[in-house]
């Protein structure tokens, strides 16, 4: 092996703890660096209320696709499907439309759950891998959508059901509440109650949660249907913004939220993961776009949106190897990774 | 690592919910439980005596649909039966899949996956036009064009096989990064290209064939012989079957893995050219988009477990010429492009779960 020489003793064990903190709370710490950036560079202009509340506002609907896929994850499975969710929620939200937003909400979410049922079953019953199943429901849903739409941009019809995108609380739009409402909610799930537990579980060891009697097969099956409706919920919630639902809404989609949980440290093994960090990784990854508006805003230099990408993606690189460094040492120090 | 449980013990324990593909964990008991050696065995005829069904529907399942999807095509369908139709259509739309997919049941068979081909196509094609356009020779583009596809495979494969990142995770990266890189080589926009040295591999039809499919022809034949004749064959095998095992054995699993992705990298950035060369443009937007679902599509529906250990270069070919004849069969008869994809995906799932290895 090549890694880092580590000294023996206490002084392992510190870097250790070090490590873990920098796992753990890596993603939030870069956050706090890019956002204390972004007020000494940009001053007032992206310290302000408005740039907060639309920022948070647009970052809700990738906070619940990657909650959901925070859930998936840790079980050791995957949810390729959300992104094509996204605009299955999205499409049967906006044909709902003109009853209102709530209505919408319920459709698109029971949607996205529909599909989440169809994955589950496949997954826990026909035993098939995760991947591949979520990758054909990837291409069906999209084609259901699509052909629900009438391959067109769904519009939505004005008035109620749009309100989502103006309405707001001390300050903050209602969707930025709602995602972080919902990601408590998950934290709190996941630690306070046996069916949180039972995720984490499964993902550590499938063979020992069903040896010792855990439900694996109800819990897995929860799981996706929990990251359908989700992403169903967040399909609605574009629709709802922009007033429509274009033919490529959530292309991608899956890919920038598994990118999130990632970032957040939570293993794609399985069996390790926190759902705050999740949120904290979809902040990170958005605020880097946002950085990159205000930087173009200043003039100096031109940034061209296609570096986002390219930023993005080294940001993963920098991360993954990170915590393969992180996960190599507490091997080392005894504790399998 | 804890993501490897090596399960052989209790078959009945080891289901549902396998790792996310690409953990080298043995998922499907029956996959990867006996190692590389028996699955190799496996591909060779039947073990004596009596082939069963599932054993017959998980070698020749996709083979048989393909043959009953094109006889049904050939008495329903007017003019399929030309070369016209069977050549210029069929085949040359199959051929980029298929070239990708061949990368794609390498890398799959040492246990990985590779999310980046559609990104590396897009590079790989700006690299080549931009360089036609410069005003270099049509050869001297297109090989610096596979010589950066390749040193993308080889960011993969670094990242796998020295880092031991997780295959989905580090193709992700590139997935992502990649097409922003592709779009800054042109600045994002569609540049037309007249070129017809460079564009050959596009649009030439040497002896009334498209080059395309000359080229998925060769390289298919290639990779097969590769797989079944040499060493790093059978190392793939044994990689994607146990690795742990394999290295105990001193293989060397790492460099086994570095080159199927930088293989994947090379056969990407080629069909990458062909992208660019028969849309007589270079579109960093569009080129390779949903490639990779695609080739791993063809990929499995052929049979071939996402966990490794085992390859059939035919069987990727024979998926994707199957979900092309598909959508085309689909589309023939008045059905929608969109229904169509939603009949793909229903076959995929249908497909494996004919195909699934763990039955009794």
């Amino acid at each position: 092996m090549t890694t880092v020489d580590t000294p023996a003793g206490t002084s392992t064990g510190r870097r250790v703890q070090v490590g873990l903190l920098l796992q753990r709370q890596g993603a939030l710490i870069a956050l706090v660096v890019l956002v204390v950036f972004g007020v000494l560079r940009y001053g007032e202009r992206f310290a302000t209320g408005f740039n907060l509340s639309s920022f948070t506002g647009d970052t809700a609907k990738y906070g619940l696709v990657a909650l959901g896929m925070t859930f998936v994850i840790m079980t050791g499975g995957i949810d390729l499907s959300v992104g094509s969710v996204v605009a299955l929620g999205g499409v049967v939200g906006v044909g709902v439309s003109e009853y209102g937003l709530l209505p919408g909400l319920l459709a698109g979410t029971a949607a996205g759950a529909a599909v989440g049922v169809v994955n589950g079953l496949l997954i826990t019953r026909l035993r098939l891998q995760p991947f591949i199943v979520t990758l054909a429901t990837l291409l069906a849903v999209r084609g259901l959508a699509l052909t629900l739409a009438g391959t067109r941009a769904a519009v939505a019809a004005p008035g109620g059901f749009q309100s989502l995108g103006s309405w707001s609380l001390l300050g903050l739009p209602v969707a930025a509440w709602a995602m972080f409402l919902a990601f408590l909610v998950g934290a709190a799930v996941l630690h306070y109650t046996p069916w949180g537990r039972q995720v984490l579980a499964i993902g550590g060891n499938v063979d020992a949660a069903r040896l010792m009697g855990l439900p694996v097969a109800r819990t897995t099956f929860s799981v996706y249907v929990l990251s359908g409706a989700l992403a169903g919920c967040a399909g609605v919630f574009l629709g709802s913004q922009n007033g429509s639902v274009d033919t490529a809404a959530g292309q991608g989609w899956e890919l920038t939220a598994i990118a999130a949980v990632v970032v957040g440290g939570t293993l794609l093994t399985g069996g390790v993961g926190s759902v705050l960090s999740s949120l904290v990784g979809v902040l990170l990854l958005q605020l880097i776009f946002n950085l990159i508006v205000f930087e173009n805003g200043r003039g100096a230099v031109t940034i061209s949106s296609f570096w986002e990408s390219v930023i993005r993606g080294a940001f993963l690189l920098v991360v993954v190897l990170l915590q393969v460094r992180l996960v190599r040492r507490r091997g080392e120090a005894g504790r399998p990774a | 690592m804890s993501s490897r449980p090596d399960t052989p013990a209790s078959p009945a324990a080891a289901e549902p919910d396998g790792q996310p593909a690409g953990t080298t964990a043995g998922t499907g008991p029956g996959t990867t439980a006996g190692g590389a050696t028996a699955e190799g065995a496996s591909t060779e005829g039947g073990r004596g005596g009596r082939v069963r069904w599932s054993v017959w529907a998980q070698r020749y399942g996709a083979l048989a649909a393909l043959a009953a999807l094109f006889v049904y095509n050939a008495i329903a369908t007017p003019y399929f039966l030309t070369p016209q139709s069977l050549l210029f259509i069929l085949l040359r739309q199959a051929a980029p899949i298929a070239i990708v997919a061949v990368g794609m049941a390498i890398v799959i068979g040492t246990g990985g996956i590779d999310l980046s081909v559609g990104s590396v196509m897009a590079i790989a094609g700006q690299v080549g036009a931009v360089l036609v356009l410069g005003g270099q020779p049509a050869l001297l583009a297109v090989l610096a064009a596979l010589l950066v596809a390749a040193l993308c495979g080889l960011f993969n494969g670094t990242l796998v096989a020295r880092f031991g990142v997780q295959p989905i995770i580090a193709t992700l990266i590139l997935f992502i990064a990649g097409r922003g890189i592709a779009q800054l080589i042109t600045g994002g926009e569609l540049q037309p290209l007249s070129n017809p040295d460079f564009q050959w591999i596009g649009l030439a039809r040497p002896l009334g064939v498209p080059a395309q499919v000359i080229i998925a022809v060769v390289v298919a034949v290639v990779a097969w012989l590769v797989m079944r004749l040499t060493v790093y064959g059978r190392y793939v095998l044994a990689v994607g079957g146990n690795e742990t095992a394999s290295r105990l054995a001193g293989l060397p699993a790492a460099r086994v893995k570095l080159l199927a992705y930088v293989t994947s990298g090379v056969l990407a950035g080629l069909v990458g050219l062909i992208a660019v060369s028969a849309t007589s443009a270079s579109d960093a937007n569009n080129t390779g988009v949903g490639m990779e679902l695609d080739a791993i599509a063809a990929v499995a529906v052929a049979g071939t477990p996402l966990t490794g250990g085992k390859v059939t270069i035919p069987g990727a070919v024979v998926g994707a010429v199957l979900l092309k004849l598909l959508q085309n069969t689909l589309i023939s008869k008045g059905v929608t492009k969109e229904v169509a994809q939603i009949v793909t995906g229903a076959v995929i799932v249908l497909a494996l779960w004919l195909q699934r290895q763990d039955t009794p």
